[in-house]
């Protein structure tokens, strides 16, 4: 192909400028509702934007996006080796209660040994939730997604019953765990937090969220291990052929994505929450991990970058109801930004729009050259 | 004895409680599914509808009406989901999820335009979907009072019984049935023979989001009487596994949603008479559901084309 490209297939190759695209029109359709509702736009989206800008406000949202970070790592790195982890929910919420139960029973510990342990512990008890899913696969043909499901709700009361176990449950009236033990938490110390005018659940779990990314991204694209989970992922009877084993294959994807979604319960807990209160509804961690995993085309930095649009997103959100603009107005413009991105296939077909401005013989070739891609 | 026959009378109750909304969902999942659209918005669909139901029938009066726009809802958001995906090629589960988030997007900001408040007001008896056999048996023996508890129940869980027979003939005894199971199979094959895939699929889809609408408004209208934000939670994906669980079938998804529905009945009545912990109760139905799933079921196999965007050019 010649090497100047056509600018349609320059837009139609680009998978950035899609989501960005994207993310324009929901923004759009978020507007087009504003003005339906007789609310001032440029208030409202003026507060969504001033409330994530200053430092505080950027503290919070990174604060908030870590564990959206994680589950859409978790969503990522199934979607990239062929498995649709719709069960990080139920992943994240076993790691955090392990990371719970480890915080309160073995408080006593000095952090740099209580901390690795929590984060140990939530992961290893991630990846058996994902283990079980993989297992029940290979043995019994159980179609994953449907296991996960019912593993989301039984890791849900699981975890609102251990929340009930005596040597877990609040010493208080709350309908919740005890705190964790101070050894544990990831806070920033005090005198850093007032210095640098940050929010005051401020933590250092971003930084384990993007060593997490490096290391999915290398799992991924850089080793064997990560080839074989992709060749599985593409074609399960090529992979096999080939010499690999596909069981194994299935149940390592699911454990590195269930030791993602549930270490990010683990960072959830031990930066913001301190405790886990007795559910009535689920959190909704994991669906959001899928939302940032496709927002992130399934790339762990994409993931990375599209959990802190989402955190930055659901925290000015919250703030919107100062302007009367509904908090729910997020939801559509997040479900709107999904549904253009589902949608911006339609802009590959660009790729041949200048087939007509060109002669025969050229759109021949490029045709050509399309088919060999 | 007669303790028995109450309780079991009372779980029976509950029983017909609790399928009907996720029966409704399900069979609308097989329609997309079988025809081979993945379709993982019936969630969103379901809340459109549990919204749209309740807020028609208070400004109407009408339950029927309400009921019959609650499935027009539903079905809008299928329109968009089939526009996207089988008209346009997008990915269905991207798409899916996308409408999970903005039918509870949407509904509810609605819901604080009409009603200042999240939840809706609560509908009156007369606009409920109506009770029937309501007083036909006499309560006073205990024979009388189990035909109660079974029978006297809403006019939505008879329909729903109906639906399914109804949505069996379609999908096995009519020309219908057999085009959209042969789109999901092989749509390149089906194009040859004239048959219109696109069209079917999107019929399907449409289908599917109109009985995911009548399934949510079940829940609010019939189970409850208001629509909340947290009406609408779980049931869809728990029909989505019903029907994983039915092997893509109208009267498989029947079993898994009597056998989910049954277990949440269970569920009431241990969970009020026996010491067992409240939350390990209410593990029963998805563990019983994994247990059986593992013990008769096994394997299901997903119709051929089944997530695959058919486009005409290829």
């Amino acid at each position: 192909m010649d090497k100047k490209k056509n600018v349609f297939t320059i837009i139609a190759e680009t998978r950035i400028i899609h989501i960005l695209l994207s993310i324009l029109l929901g923004f759009a359709v978020g507007a087009f509702f504003l003005l339906i509702m007789g609310l001032d736009v440029g208030a409202a989206y003026g507060r969504l934007i001033s409330s994530v800008t200053s430092v505080k406000g950027f503290s919070y949202v990174v604060v908030y996006s870590i564990p959206y970070i994680m589950t859409g790592l978790s969503v990522a790195f199934s979607f990239r080796t062929g498995i649709f982890n719709i069960g990080s929910e139920g992943q994240f919420v076993m790691g955090s209660m392990a990371a719970a139960c480890i915080g309160i029973l073995l408080g006593q510990l000095p952090s740099a040994i209580l901390i690795p342990l929590c984060f140990l512990g939530a992961m290893v008890v991630g990846a058996v939730w994902g283990i079980i899913v993989g297992f029940l696969k290979n043995k019994w043909g159980i179609n994953e997604v449907l296991s996960m499901i019912m593993f989301n709700w039984i890791a849900f009361y699981l975890s609102n019953f251990i929340a009930g176990i005596p040597a877990i449950h609040s010493d208080g009236t709350a309908e919740a765990t005890k705190n964790i033990s101070e050894n544990a938490s990831t806070l920033l110390s005090k005198e850093l937090i007032a210095d640098l005018g940050l929010c005051p659940t401020a933590n250092w779990g971003i930084l384990v969220a993007l060593l997490m990314t490096i290391i999915a991204w290398l799992i991924i694209d850089k080793t064997t291990l990560g080839y074989r989970l992709k060749a599985v992922g593409f074609n399960k009877t090529a992979a096999e052929y080939g010499g690999i084993n596909v069981s194994r294959s299935i149940l390592t994807a699911l454990a590195i994505s269930g030791a993602l979604a549930g270490l990010g319960g683990a960072l959830q807990l031990m930066g913001m929450g301190s405790r886990i209160s007795v559910f009535s509804s689920q959190e909704g961690y994991g669906f959001a991990g899928i939302v940032v995993a496709l927002m992130g085309c399934s790339n762990p930095f994409g993931a990375f970058f599209a959990g802190i649009f989402y955190g930055a997103l659901i925290y000015g959100g919250s703030k919107l109801n100062l302007v009367g603009a509904p908090t729910q107005l997020i939801n559509v413009i997040v479900g709107t930004v999904v549904l253009f991105i589902a949608i911006s296939v339609i802009f590959q077909r660009l790729k041949y729009v200048h087939i007509n401005k060109k002669p025969k013989a050229a759109a021949v070739q490029s045709v050509k050259e399309g088919d060999d891609k | 004895m007669t303790s028995f026959m109450n309780e079991f009378g009372i779980i029976l109750y509950a029983t017909l409680i609790y399928t009907p909304p996720l029966l409704y969902a399900a069979l609308g999942s097989c329609f997309s599914e079988v025809s081979g659209v993945v379709n993982i918005g019936i969630e969103g669909m379901m809340t459109a509808g549990a919204f749209t139901g309740t807020v028609v029938a208070y400004f109407t009066g009408s339950p029927y009406l309400g009921f019959i726009c609650g499935g027009m809802a539903g079905m809008l958001f299928g329109a968009i989901h089939a526009f996207a995906t089988v008209n346009l090629g997008a990915d269905q589960t991207i798409s899916g999820t996308a409408i999970n988030m903005l039918g509870p997007g949407i509904v509810i900001m609605i819901a604080r335009v009409l009603f200042n408040s999240t939840d809706t007001i609560p509908l009156t008896p007369d606009q409920k979907i109506p009770t029937l056999f309501k007083g036909v048996f006499d309560t006073s023996t205990v024979f009388g009072r189990f035909m109660d508890n079974v029978f006297a129940t809403y006019a939505s869980t008879y329909l729903v019984f109906v639906m399914v027979i109804v949505v069996w003939f379609v999908f096995y005894k009519t020309r219908f049935g057999l085009r959209l199971r042969a789109c999901g199979e092989h749509p390149q094959a089906c194009e040859t023979l004239g048959i219109n895939v696109i069209a079917t699929r999107f019929a399907c889809v449409c289908i599917s989001g109109f009985l995911s609408g009548l399934g949510g408004a079940c829940v609010t209208m019939a189970t409850s009487n208001q629509f909340r934000p947290i009406s609408i939670v779980g049931q869809g994906f728990i029909a989505i596994a019903a029907v994983l669980f039915g092997k893509f079938r109208p009267q498989g998804a029947l079993l898994g949603c009597l056998l989910f529905g049954f277990c949440s009945g269970l569920k009431v009545v241990l969970g009020g008479s026996s010491g067992v912990n409240v939350h390990l109760i209410s593990m029963i139905p998805y563990v019983v559901t994994v247990i059986v799933l593992v013990l008769f079921v096994g394997k299901s196999r997903v119709p051929a084309a089944n997530g695959k965007p058919y486009l005409k050019s290829k």
